[in-house]
């Protein structure tokens, strides 16, 4: 099965490390995502620009509303994710908790719908 | 041969009740992993015993017969499903919907019971990522076989909010991939607290609240029991389990005790002991002494071990109070709590006086540590009572009131702030 493994922080936590903290969890997220390629459970992933740089577009009654901002204010924000294959719900989680970011945030675990 | 007697409907319906839930936990494997379709597969296997049995005998494995009929049409069910999903998958994709199973896989051979199904069926239902109240509902849907309308009224949810929490759980298990196994040994510890909690919460949900059909909620403490047993029996190195079922069967031999003739609630301390159950705390004692030699002071022991001392107590007045304060200071080192601190605090006013107690309680509740909670402003109430400082007693015993939600405990309650009003009266 794919899961998508979608990473929510506070960008200001994020921001508040310093440099060499930063430098280390970089260099985490490098070592778990070359070690998520190797066993083959890697699909993709990036990390996204911060929240500030999101834009929201809605379609209504064919008219297109662009707005500034995330779609919903949250405590947390979306800040990256991962797209894998896991044998099971389990393997899942085994894997986002892996995430650097599990231990600052929050992994939202979502199985892809196939069509 | 001549043929057997045909067997009456109600031997075949006791050989379906003896049988259901392990035939259903292997069926649910078999079709991999779909609760649903594996619960309406089985009921097509009764319908069909019941004409076939009724017409030549029970067969000498009853179990296998239901198995392996209900594994063919359950695969019938989901190849016409398949192909009715593969149609509808045209037309719409909005909803959550699902993979077909890959039937081949499932169409190999039966190889009968691996291991016990009944384990796999207890960790997929306590799974950490279902919600505890579906977790719940679902064990007693699957586990022990009670109905929607059952499960509902013993939880006081309307019958809709309970079906659709059935309805999500089951298809989150299937959408989102909980798998169908006992966990690995690297998973097991942390999956068997969910199992453990679960277990708990459906006997304190019978235990705690006396009030509504009184009948039902004892049920819902012999099914908490019935599946600790088949947990002890399954999984027999783990101590906690042991304790878990120790515990229940501690407090479950009070039962008859616990209310009095018109249905008054009695407290711990005033509960005619001659009517709790001899058979149930000799075995609740053998077991917690087997999981605190073998497992050490774990939560649940420890628990059991307080229990215990209870049951051991020939009267009130005996209970060792100094030890029990102990092992309570022992459960607060290994599970935190507000609560296991108010427990605390009551065995401590045994021990060293009711001033002792009560400096403990005001701590709680200068904290507000337990906002909402009946339990803490009636046991300062009931140690300012013993110290005599009526007034307050009665101011306590009047949050209390104000807290409480079961009749029962609010007749109690009621009962104790009117003899501490006649006190205050007199006093003038």
């Amino acid at each position: 099965m794919e899961y998508l493994l979608l990473i929510y922080s506070r960008e200001s936590d994020w921001a508040a490390l310093s440099e060499e903290a930063r430098g280390a969890l970089y260099k985490d997220y490098y070592e778990f995502t070359e070690g998520i390629r190797k066993s083959g459970h890697y699909k993709g992933g990036n990390p996204l620009q911060s929240v500030t740089t999101a834009t929201t577009v809605q379609v209504r009654d064919g008219k297109t509303m662009t707005t500034d901002g995330p779609f919903a204010e949250t405590r947390e924000q979306l800040g990256g994710y991962y797209l894998v294959d896991a044998k099971d719900l389990d393997e899942a989680i085994g894997l986002a908790a892996r995430i650097p970011g599990a231990r600052m945030g929050s992994i939202e675990v979502r199985p892809i719908q196939k069509m | 041969m001549t043929l057997a007697e045909p067997p009456p409907h109600r031997e075949i319906e006791r050989v379906f009740r003896t049988e259901r839930q392990r035939a259903l936990a292997t069926v649910i494997r078999l079709l991999g992993g779909d609760f649903d379709v594996a619960e309406d597969a089985l009921q097509d296997a009764f319908a069909e015993a019941l004409v076939r049995w009724g017409a030549s005998g029970v067969p000498a494995n009853p179990r296998s017969w239901l198995v392996s009929t209900a594994r063919h049409k359950g695969l019938d069910r989901l190849r016409r499903e398949t192909r009715f999903e593969e149609k509808r998958r045209v037309l719409a994709w909005t909803e959550p919907h699902f993979e077909p199973p890959d039937l081949s896989v499932l169409e190999g051979g039966w190889d009968g019971e691996l291991g016990d199904d009944r384990l796999r069926l207890i960790f997929t239902c306590c799974h950490p990522a279902l919600a505890a109240e579906a977790q719940v509902a679902l064990t007693l849907r699957t586990l022990c076989g009670l109905g929607t309308e059952e499960i509902a009224r013993a939880f006081l949810v309307p019958v809709p909010t309970l079906a659709q929490r059935l309805v999500r759980a089951k298809q989150k298990i299937r959408v989102a991939g909980i798998p169908y196994r006992v966990p690995p040994p690297e998973l097991l510890a942390e999956r068997l607290d969910a199992v453990l909690c679960t277990l708990y919460l459906v006997f304190n949900e019978g235990y705690a609240a006396t009030a509504g059909p009184a009948l039902l909620r004892l049920e819902l403490c012999a099914e908490a029991i019935r599946l600790g047993r088949l947990l002890v029996e399954l999984l027999p190195e783990e101590t906690e389990a042991r304790a878990l079922l120790a515990l229940m069967l501690l407090h479950h031999a009070r039962r008859a005790a616990r209310l009095d003739g018109e249905g008054e609630l009695v407290l711990l301390e005033e509960q005619d002991r001659a009517q709790w159950d001899a058979g149930e705390i000799a075995e609740g004692l053998s077991l917690v002494e087997d999981a605190l030699r073998r497992g050490g002071a774990k939560p649940y022991a420890l628990q059991a071990a307080i229990a215990a001392l209870h049951a051991r107590a020939a009267t009130a007045a005996e209970t060792d109070w100094r030890q029990m304060a102990e092992l309570y200071r022992l459960l607060l080192g290994v599970q935190p709590s507000p609560v296991v601190e108010l427990n605390r605090a009551v065995a401590i006013a045994q021990v060293y006086g009711a001033e002792a107690g009560l400096a403990i309680l005001d701590a709680l509740e200068a904290q507000n540590a337990l906002p909402g909670y009946h339990l803490l402003p009636a046991a300062r109430a009931d140690l300012l009572r013993r110290l005599g400082r009526v007034a307050a007693a009665a101011a306590a015993y009047r949050s209390a009131l104000e807290l409480a939600g079961n009749p029962a405990e609010q007749r109690f309650l009621a009962r104790r702030l009117g003899e501490v009003e006649a006190l205050l009266a007199a006093a003038g």
